[in-house]
């Protein structure tokens, strides 16, 4: 196999020399490699002052998209809890009525929405799944909380708001290749 | 007059001992963060330096645990011990010259006993009974297995460590360690005369503190803590408390006994008041307590523990004769350099 660095050094069972057995100046060698990275720069990141970046495409917490005209995308058809692998996701149909047609963008919504942000592993299969556009994972966290009731989230959590300017932007993970790759015949949702 | 000064400066050398044994905790970790590549402690206060206190908040609100079948008297008397003897040590030490205060001189010493270095011997020994009366008392396997090492590395160094200051001593021809810091004034620090006696009193000094690498009464991975394994609360606060005090305080002997004490080379040329350089020579000393507190730290993050087999031989078949050899070369340049002369 070839090898990732040169650092490695062959081992032999021979016997130690003097200046070894002395052992006096390899201490003091491996205290110069210490006080060397006594001065060397820190790799910590001082987590509340600084936050590293996170990745484009990084897998958080769930977001209900809404169209441009403020109506919500998803219309239950279950595909995203049927690709679910930790069977995170319940949802409860319902048929819009005639007045609604400003809230839901297809006949069907989803009357309740619930994802289990304990079971969820994160994968974003959902988001694969989805033929409506409609359930993207954001670069948002889900927040620790002390029950557990508390992490069945909701509609009201995971909608995203009306308000143009709290709308979340996820143009990172719904990019021209990323639609064309979901159009894709060979997957069973597409069928 | 002469006992009032006493008093205050005792007072005061007990507060800096504290002091600076608080802050070796802080040190040390910092030091261990970056020998690491860490940043260690920063959370409490600026750079983490409350972390001492925090520390120390946090040992007393611990729960007191004193085993059923632990003998209650001899476990409380451990820790104290340890603490106590610790702390008795700096008495003797010349923290500097002399002070002039209103036409009387004081020295900066607590007590010029002339044989200064055999009490920080006795006391250094009396130490160790801290650390075996709190592991027998614990009735804890473990605990005793540290006791017993602690107790076998105490006697097995302690005479390397003697023989070293024998060949100090055939120099200095005092016992005295403010006449022996009057002798090293400039740049002739007994370092220099003796590189071998401090290369062997400075391995002795880590084995006394119980530094690492020679840190096996309490080894975590071997003996669980060693001899404060059913120690909680301040009694084990105590004990680590008293190794702090014992790294600083042996550092200050080695300091006085080898790298001249509170003399500051060429001080004297630059032509201040007396209670400038005293002053001033103090602060150097506590400089080179700080160093060679940096010393104990870096080796400790730098080498591992000894088996104890190892130990016992570098201490018995490597130092013993090395120290004795010491003193015979130096008996020998004495002697020569009468004949010369």
């Amino acid at each position: 196999m070839e090898k990732l660095t040169n650092r490695s050094k062959m081992v032999a069972d021979k016997r130690m020399t003097f200046v070894e057995r002395l052992y006096f100046v390899q201490i003091i060698g491996g205290m110069l490699i210490t006080i060397k990275h006594f001065f060397r720069r820190k790799v910590t990141i001082n987590y509340p002052e600084k936050k590293r970046t996170f990745s484009p495409v990084y897998r958080g917490k769930h977001v209900l998209k809404r169209d441009d005209e403020g109506r919500e995308r998803c219309t239950a058809c279950g595909l995203c809890a049927v690709a679910c692998p930790a069977e995170a996701i319940i949802m409860i149909a319902a048929e819009r009525k005639a007045e609604e047609e400003n809230l839901y963008r297809e006949e069907k919504y989803a009357a309740v929405y619930e994802i289990n942000m304990l079971r969820c592993i994160f994968c974003g299969d959902c988001e694969d799944a989805c033929p409506k556009e409609a359930i993207f994972l954001t670069d948002r966290l889900v927040e620790s909380e002390y029950k557990r009731k508390t992490f069945v989230y909701g509609k009201d959590l995971l909608v995203e708001p009306l308000e143009n300017d709290k709308r979340i932007d996820v143009s990172k993970r719904q990019t021209p290749e990323v639609l064309e790759f979901k159009k894709n015949k060979k997957f069973a949702h597409n069928k | 007059m002469d006992l009032l000064f006493k008093s205050i400066l005792l007072f005061i050398i007990f507060l800096i001992t504290l002091v600076v044994a608080m802050y070796s905790t802080w040190a040390e970790r910092k030091v261990a963060a970056f020998m690491q590549d860490r940043n260690g402690p920063n959370r409490a206060g600026p750079f983490g330096l409350l972390q001492p206190l925090a520390d120390g908040v946090k040992m007393f609100m611990k729960e007191e645990i004193i085993p059923l079948r632990a003998n209650k008297l001899l476990f409380i008397f451990g820790p104290s011990l340890a603490m106590t003897t610790a702390c008795l040590t700096s008495a003797v030490i010349p923290w500097g010259g002399n002070l002039q205060i209103g036409g009387n001189t004081f020295s900066l010493q607590v007590a010029d006993l002339n044989i200064g270095i055999l009490y920080v011997f006795a006391m250094v020994s009396i130490g160790v009974y801290g650390i075996m009366l709190g592991g027998w008392a614990s009735n804890n396997k473990y605990s005793l297995l540290g006791a017993i090492r602690a107790a076998s590395q105490m006697i097995s160094y302690e005479l390397a460590m003697g023989l070293a200051i024998i060949a100090l001593i055939l120099t200095t021809g005092s016992l005295s360690l403010s006449d022996i810091v009057e002798q090293q004034s400039g740049w002739h620090w007994n370092i220099i005369y003796h590189p071998l006696g401090f290369l062997i009193f400075l391995i002795c000094a880590f084995a006394e503190a119980n530094r690492a690498p020679f840190d096996l009464p309490e080894c975590e991975t071997e003996l669980i803590g060693g001899y404060h394994t059913e120690y909680s609360s301040m009694k084990l606060g105590f004990y680590l408390f008293a190794e702090y005090i014992n790294m600083f305080v042996s550092s200050a002997v080695i300091v006085t006994l080898y790298l001249g004490g509170y003399q500051m080379p060429f001080i004297h040329s630059l032509g201040l008041s007396e209670n400038m350089v005293t002053l001033l020579g103090t602060m150097f000393f506590f400089i080179k307590i700080f160093g060679m507190i940096f010393l104990f730290m870096w080796v400790r993050w730098t080498l591992p523990r000894f088996r104890f087999d190892q130990l016992m031989n570098m201490g018995w078949k490597r130092l013993l004769p090395i120290a004795i050899f010491n003193v015979f070369i130096t008996g020998f340049f004495i002697l020569l350099k009468d004949y010369i002369n």
